[in-house]
């Protein structure tokens, strides 16, 4: 998951943890697309707004990735705007702040079968 | 009649004479100009057609052929009458090219050819001498009719002729050298022969109602003489020859075109071709007037005189026969008239001629100096050429009469004169209305001619050779004449068809033609008339002041005075590269060079091209200007729109940065307070996801609480509470009350306290709320290791006191500098802090609100705020606002 507000990204954790995923928090876009590269995740849980690099540019560069693997990982958007289309073209879903937290789980379950 | 009479009465009348042409001269110097313009003086003047031989003559030609001495005036009845078109483009022509004779009409015409004109001189010159010789011979022997009639009265012999011949040449040279005018006009002269034309006229009128009703019983018993006459078998000549006939009227109709002296009255002397309305019918009416009593008084005379009486002089003998001296007198009075007029104005007319295309030539020539050079001594030249060319002329019909010994029968001199000069008539028709009438043609034609008369008409009227007769009863006479005009026109026609005509001769022919104004290769010499012409185009084109501008200034570059340059080649090609910005290249050159090149009659066509063009280029720039008010127009939307858009998608940015400052701390929120409903949460857990609910909420309040701040500030209807305060308490509460952020950081507070005792009249709440937001931020940022934070307080005179807060940190990048007091900007998005982004917005409009201002202060090593204040508490400037 990369999230840079902190108390979202350990609410996210403590709710899948819970439901037995691991879950590698990152606050920020650089660090979160070497870890990506490093760990291979089943899924990518990303927020939209992100200091330095948007989420967006983050899925680009993921999309854009050489290995058709990683480039095909899943991700799970997240986002505070109203309107979300910019975000949503390459995002496989997305989901708006503030979400249920069983939205939450339904959604992670149903993306990784 | 006493001699001395006649001699007193011819002086006389020669003094008034000479008194009329001084005071028309002296009037036309004045530029009384008005009644000697008159188309009656005018008129009159053509009367020089009517020479001693028609007065004198005709009636001695009707004795011995008839009604056959009217062919001489049914010619010039016919150009008149039926000619008046031809007539009136020959006068502008004329006028047009500044010609000055026949010769210099010819020479123009076929490519301003001198050889051309001295030959036509020479052919002049041949012809007239004899007429001139003449006219000496009519004047000598009318004087020797009243001597030998008198019974005291001296012997006539030559002197007579030699004292009349010196008084014409002086006449001549008085007022027909004057001045060298540029028209060539000689209004002294022109009016002296109306004069003369007038005593003419009288003289005859007066003699013809004697005749027929003093000699005779009227008009009806003179009719019958004639008739009786007529049948008279020894009057053979009477009988009516058709081919003398045509011949003659041929004649005599281009004898009034080509003779000198009517070409001097009729063309050079004209002032313009309108004379010719009036002239058209008058002239042929006063022909009709000189010929009416002719046959009445050849009849009378051949009766009531002796035989062996000269009929060219039954005018004089009739009536002194009769007792008639008064009328004798008026008799000779108009004969005189008749050959002095002739005599002056042939003298003038070749005279001019000669100097023109003899004298100056040759001058020129001997000179081999540039012509030019110097006008004066030109002048100076062909003024006293043409005195000398008058005494020569004059002097050779003297000593032609005097050759002669004064004994040929004066009406067939006078057709010798006719049929010479008629030879020039087919090369100036064809150069008139023929364009592919060349030079070469010209002078074959006229060469022909001139041979030709020569050799069947003048050497045998002379005595030497005889005119060839190809049958019998053929008239010798009229066969010349046929001979030597249709060989001349042939020769014409045919060397024209086969020659190729020079550039010069091309154009010329074409402004004959065509009337079309001449081109002058003389540059300065009209420079003025075509430089107007040319003002005018600018006129139409560019409108009156901007083309009076141009042509001032080019005026001034060439160092003239006035509004009309040289047209120099510089000038025109300016002229017409600027012409051709306005109305194109190719119009522009043809324009300059139409007008430029002196062809004014296309001037108006050009005039309407240039308005044309004028009123195409209006259109265009109102259709221009059209566009470029919907350009501006389109532009203004365009803007309006951008600003709107912009506006637009600031609204979005500003509704998305709200949704996304609300929904995060939401998220976080609704996350842990589902969370907080796990029944299997460790107490510790439990605590610490409360407070972060708390937290967030705080959060979202305070959010909340600065936009609503920010929206009264922003709109003006903040409440303010203005009241005394003490800037050091202020500044200690702040720095209590910022404490509380990120309270585990320690810093340095640099002050100086005594200055800080300032008192302020403000808002202090207001002002608090700034001072807590900017020692917030430095908490909140400065990432020293030891963090300082140091507070300045400065009077300033006459204005509001300045507080700067500065901390030790990084400080801000310049790019962010001008951003950071704009909404929901962070200063270090990296950092979270807890903030929106909007504390310095709302800084920024609360010090505008208390009529001060805020702003970063750069290169202080850290960050660094300067807070201003108003020397004016704001409670007094924005009461209003309260």
């Amino acid at each position: 998951m990369i999230e840079d507000e902190p108390n979202i990204a350990e609410a996210v954790r403590f709710i899948l943890t819970r439901d037995g995923w691991h879950l590698a928090l990152h606050d920020d876009g650089e660090g979160g697309i070497e870890a990506i590269r490093d760990q291979r995740p089943r899924l990518v849980i990303l927020d939209l707004m992100l200091p330095n690099r948007s989420g967006s540019e983050i899925l680009s560069e993921l999309r854009g990735e050489g290995d058709p693997g990683l480039a095909a990982t899943p991700v799970l958007m997240l986002t505070a705007r109203g309107q979300t289309a910019e975000a949503t073209t390459q995002a496989d879903a997305v989901m708006a702040k503030p979400f249920a937290n069983e939205e939450l789980r339904a959604q992670v379950r149903r993306m990784l079968g | 009649m006493p001699f001395e009479t006649l001699v007193a009465g011819c002086l006389a009348y020669v003094v008034l004479m000479f008194g009329v042409a001084f005071a028309a001269d002296r009037a036309a110097q004045r530029g009384h100009v008005r009644w000697l313009d008159h188309p009656a003086v005018y008129t009159l003047s053509l009367s020089v057609y009517c020479s001693a031989w028609t007065f004198y003559g005709a009636v001695g030609y009707a004795s011995r052929s008839g009604l056959e001495f009217a062919t001489i005036y049914i010619g010039p009845t016919i150009v008149f009458t039926g000619a008046w078109w031809g007539l009136r483009r020959l006068v502008r022509v004329a006028r047009m090219h500044h010609v000055t004779s026949v010769a210099d009409l010819i020479s123009a015409r076929f490519g301003k050819s001198n050889p051309l004109a001295a030959m036509i001189t020479l052919i002049a010159v041949i012809a007239a001498t004899p007429y001139i010789a003449l006219q000496l011979q009519s004047v000598s022997l009318s004087f020797e009719v009243f001597a030998t009639q008198s019974p005291n009265g001296p012997e006539i012999g030559g002197g007579t002729a030699l004292w009349v011949a010196a008084g014409l040449a002086l006449f001549s040279i008085l007022f027909g050298t004057r001045n060298l005018a540029a028209d060539e006009r000689h209004h002294g002269v022109v009016t002296a022969i109306a004069l003369e034309a007038v005593v003419k006229l009288l003289a005859f009128l007066a003699l013809g109602i004697f005749v027929v009703w003093g000699l005779a019983d009227g008009p009806a018993d003179i009719v019958a003489r004639i008739s009786a006459a007529a049948e008279d078998p020894a009057r053979e000549g009477w009988v009516l020859r058709p081919d003398r006939w045509t011949t003659l009227t041929i004649v005599s109709a281009a004898a009034v075109l080509t003779l000198p002296r009517m070409f001097q009255v009729m063309v050079v002397e004209a002032a313009d071709e309108e004379r010719l309305h009036v002239a058209g019918w008058a002239f042929p009416a006063y022909l009709f007037a000189m010929s009416l009593f002719v046959l009445p008084i050849a009849v009378m005379g051949a009766e009531m005189l002796p035989t062996d009486a000269n009929p060219d002089l039954y005018m004089l003998t009739l009536p002194q026969a009769s007792g008639q001296n008064l009328l004798a007198l008026l008799v000779f009075l108009g004969g005189f008239s008749a050959a002095t007029s002739m005599v002056v104005v042939s003298a003038i007319a070749l005279a001019t001629m000669i100097s023109n295309h003899w004298l100056t030539p040759l001058w020129l020539l001997l000179r081999r100096r540039p012509a030019g050079d110097d006008p004066e001594d030109l002048r100076g030249f062909v003024l006293n050429a043409r005195r000398l060319a008058i005494l020569a002329v004059v002097g050779a019909g003297w000593v032609y009469h005097q050759a002669s010994g004064g004994t040929s029968a004066l009406a067939a001199m006078g057709l010798v004169a006719f049929t010479g000069m008629a030879q020039v008539l087919p090369a100036m028709l064809g150069g008139l209305l023929w364009r592919g009438a060349n030079r070469m043609g010209a002078y074959a034609g006229v060469g022909t001619g001139f041979a030709l008369w020569l050799a069947t008409i003048f050497l045998p009227s002379i005595g030497i050779g005889v005119a060839p007769v190809p049958a019998e009863g053929v008239d010798a006479l009229s066969f010349a004449i046929f001979l030597s005009l249709s060989l001349n026109t042939l020769a014409f026609i045919t060397v024209s068809i086969f020659g190729f005509p020079d550039p010069v001769e091309r154009l010329q022919g074409l402004s004959f033609v065509s009337t079309i104004q001449p081109i002058r290769h003389s540059r300065m010499a009209r420079a003025e008339d075509r430089a107007e012409p040319l003002l005018a185009m600018a006129r139409r084109v560019w409108g009156a002041d901007a083309a009076l501008h141009y042509f001032q200034a080019q005026a001034a570059a060439q160092g003239k005075s006035g509004f009309l340059p040289d047209l120099t080649p510089g000038f025109l090609t300016g002229l017409e590269r600027r012409l051709a910005g306005s109305i194109g290249a190719a119009t522009a050159h043809a324009m300059i060079d139409r007008v430029a090149g002196g062809m004014a009659l296309t001037v108006s066509d050009l005039m309407e091209v240039a308005d044309e063009a004028q009123r195409a280029k209006e259109e265009a720039q109102r259709l221009e200007s059209a566009t470029t008010e919907l350009e501006r127009t389109a532009r203004q939307l365009r803007e309006a729109n951008d600003k709107l858009t912009a506006l637009s998608v600031q609204k979005d940015a500003f509704l998305g940065q709200i949704s996304h400052e609300l929904r995060t701390p939401m998220t976080s929120v609704r996350a842990f307070s589902e969370i907080l409903k796990t029944p299997d949460l460790s107490d510790e857990e439990r605590s610490r996801f409360a407070g972060i609910i708390h937290d967030e909420a705080g959060r979202l309040t305070r959010l909340l609480d600065d936009l609503l701040d920010l929206s009264v500030l922003e709109s003006g209807n903040a409440q303010l509470t203005v009241s005394a305060a003490n800037l050091h308490d202020l500044i200690d509460r702040a720095l209590s009350a910022a404490s509380a952020t990120r309270p585990e950081r320690v810093f340095t507070i640099d002050r100086d306290l005594p200055s800080e005792h300032l008192g302020v009249i403000t808002d202090p709440d207001r002002l608090l709320q700034v001072l807590i937001n900017v020692i917030g931020n430095a908490r909140k940022y400065c990432d020293a290791e030891r963090p300082v934070l140091t507070i300045r307080v400065m009077r300033r005179e006459g204005n509001g006191p300045q507080i700067d807060i500065g901390d030790n940190g990084a400080g801000i990048d310049t790019a962010r500098q001008s951003l950071i007091f704009e909404k929901f900007s962070r200063l270090n998005e990296s950092t979270r802090a807890g903030g929106a982004g909007l504390g310095l917005a709302i800084c920024r409009e609360i010090m505008a609100v208390l009529g001060g201002e805020i702003s970063y202060l750069p290169g202080q090593g850290g960050a660094a705020f300067r807070i201003t204040l108003p020397s004016r508490p704001p409670a007094i400037s924005r009461r209003g606002g309260v």
